[in-house]
């Protein structure tokens, strides 16, 4: 059964929501140059810490003159939201917050952000803009199993597919036979979740018979966790689906931060509303486009929570070359890793993403792994846990052994450290709706 | 000729064995015979049943591994040196043995064991040549006792 009928083709046609994604540079500059001086106006006039630390630096709303005067202003990091829980970074009155998520604080309290009637808008509008970049159109179907709740994915995706014209298919996240069975019996044709969840997705519905192939879905709108290349090529081989990486965070206003377009070759910012820099993690000085460093963001349009140079710890380059898809807002690489995710084992740097670049180079792709992390007699202990697929078992236990040797000396290769390598049971690495969270730490300190 | 033997990955963890024997026995499988090979980390439970296809399905269902391989029932007299000759005519060949083990019952005074090769179809034309009985499934799942 072929993918596309007429009525599911994807649409690279221009939306006419998409405007601004166009926007000449000239123009596209004074129009955040505009919004920048009224929102560090706002911030200052209504958000004690803002104030305090511009005063600090002898800085006014009026020393922002020009978009490289950013530099001038302070970052914000994750604990300033934690210690202005739950409402001190607020810039609106209450009675005019329409709306209140928060993240899952994964040590101590939730992350809590604000949205007033206009910032609604605009995030609606920016999930407008991040669906039409994916090729979805008023025509899809759109199955949302992000979750909902205060959690921003659910909602955010849910507004946003909903203003496109498409059909919204709210199953949230969970209950994953029953959305294979939404999926295949409501002919959704195109799906938001994590790409984990996904992963997970294509197994279960493989276990029932059911081949993702053989059903009209064609496009997967992933995010919320960081996720590699070859990961995206298994996801489209395994189940004929184009996937698609958005970028967003709870910090900013969840998802529609940045999209990748037809092209799936970098992740366009939508700049006119979250503001990008990138520099250098220590010094906090920018660095050239092309090179590597912290993403650093501003609101230019948020009202009840703006947020001044946020670090996201997200580790990215600016794409400086002008994408085929003819968006003038510029392009960050994938997220690959953050710099938190890092963690360090016997002197050397490990990051997620570098093991499972690894294994998904080896043959027979693997991709439900953990890294265990223990102390043994003092020493340091990395083990991969990679759970045995249906490809790669075999009755001999020769082949399985070579395999291990494999992938031990595919980690050793891309790490400089030993590992030891365990094949484990399909279904024992636990899944998660959320961000997977590949590593567990039991060294005790 | 050749038999699909059914292979399910295991974690080496106390308990595991129970599940797919489990499984099998509530799906009304009968195993006919079966070898268990086991590693430091992990086993393989090798199993002949009847409808290895029904019994792939039945554990895939369940969330384990399986694989399906090719295997040859070889008929051994039954006394000393009955398996010795079968072996010294597949050791002057090309063809390798991966493992063997043995069926729970005879025809006769002859042994049935399980062989599995790297080449399956050139070790048939090899025993058959040397008048070696290989023996066709239908024939074994024809007996459920003896």
């Amino acid at each position: 059964m072929a993918k596309a009928t007429p009525s599911k083709q994807s649409s690279t046609e221009f939306h006419p929501v998409s405007a601004p994604d166009y926007l000449p540079a000239p123009q596209l500059r004074d129009l955040q140059l505009h919004r920048l001086k009224q929102m560090v106006r706002r911030a200052y006039q209504h958000v004690d810490l803002f104030r305090r630390r511009m005063d600090e630096r002898k800085l006014t709303p009026d020393h922002v003159r020009s978009l490289e005067d950013i530099r001038k202003l302070p970052f914000t990091v994750k604990t300033d939201l934690r210690d202005t829980y739950p409402f001190g970074l607020f810039a609106s009155e209450i009675r005019d917050v329409v709306r209140v998520h928060a993240s899952s604080g994964t040590t101590g309290k939730p992350i809590v952000v604000a949205y007033t009637a206009d910032d609604v808008k605009v995030w609606t509008e920016v999930m407008v803009r991040t669906f039409a970049a994916c090729t979805l159109h008023a025509g899809d179907i759109i199955q949302n199993s992000y979750g909902y709740g205060l959690f921003t994915g659910g909602l955010g995706a849910h507004y946003g597919a909903e203003a496109l014209g498409a059909t919204v298919i709210p199953t949230s996240g969970g209950n994953t036979d029953r959305q294979i069975m939404v999926m295949k019996d409501f002919c959704v044709t195109a799906i938001c979740c994590t790409p984990s969840y996904f992963l997970h997705l294509i197994d279960r519905a493989a276990e029932q018979g059911i081949a993702l192939k053989s059903l009209p879905i064609r496009a997967g709108i992933f995010g919320a966790e960081p996720w590699t290349e070859p990961m995206r090529q298994r996801i489209e081989a395994e189940s004929g689906i184009k996937a698609f990486d958005i970028y967003g965070l709870t910090e900013l206003i969840g998802p529609g931060v940045g999209s990748e377009c037809a092209h799936q070759a970098g992740l366009h910012i939508f700049e006119d509303h979250f503001y990008p820099e990138v520099v250098d993690p220590d010094s906090g000085e920018p660095v050239p486009d092309g090179q590597e460093g912290e993403l650093i963001l501003t609101t230019l349009s948020k009202q009840a929570m703006p947020m001044i140079r946020y670090r996201t710890r997200d580790v990215t380059t600016v794409i400086p070359e002008p994408c085929a898809c003819g968006r003038t807002i510029r392009r960050i690489q994938r997220i690959g890793r953050r710099s938190d995710d890092m963690f360090i084992i016997r002197g050397v740097n490990v990051f997620p993403s570098q093991v499972e670049a690894a294994l998904l180079a080896v043959e027979g792709t693997l991709p439900h792994y953990r890294i265990v992390l223990t102390r043994q007699k003092d020493l340091d202990q990395m083990e991969v846990q990679v759970e045995v697929t249906a490809e790669v078992f075999s009755d001999r236990v020769r082949a399985l052994e070579d395999l291990r040797a494999k992938l031990a000396k595919a980690l050793d290769n891309a790490l400089g450290i030993r590992v030891t390598v365990s094949l484990v049971e399909p279904h024992t690495i636990p899944r998660s709706e959320g961000k997977a969270r590949r590593v567990q730490d039991d060294r005790s300190m | 000729m050749k038999i699909n033997q059914l292979s399910v990955f295991l974690e080496n963890k106390p308990g595991q064995l129970s599940g797919p024997c489990a499984a099998l026995a509530e799906a009304g499988v009968n195993i006919l015979t079966m070898s268990l090979a086991d590693t430091q980390q992990f086993g393989i439970l090798r199993l002949i049943v009847r409808d290895p296809d029904q019994a792939k399905g039945v554990l895939e269902s369940a969330g384990w591994v399986v694989n399906l391989a090719e295997v040859v029932a070889i008929e051994v007299p039954d006394r000393p040196g009955g398996l010795a000759e079968v072996l010294k005519v597949i050791e002057g060949s090309a063809v390798n043995i991966e493992y063997i083990y043995a069926f729970t019952f005879r025809r006769a005074d002859k042994a049935v064991i399980v062989f599995r090769f790297d080449d399956p179809d050139a070790a048939v034309a090899l025993l058959t040549s040397h008048g070696v009985n290989v023996v066709d499934p239908v024939e074994l799942y024809g007996r459920d006792a003896d």
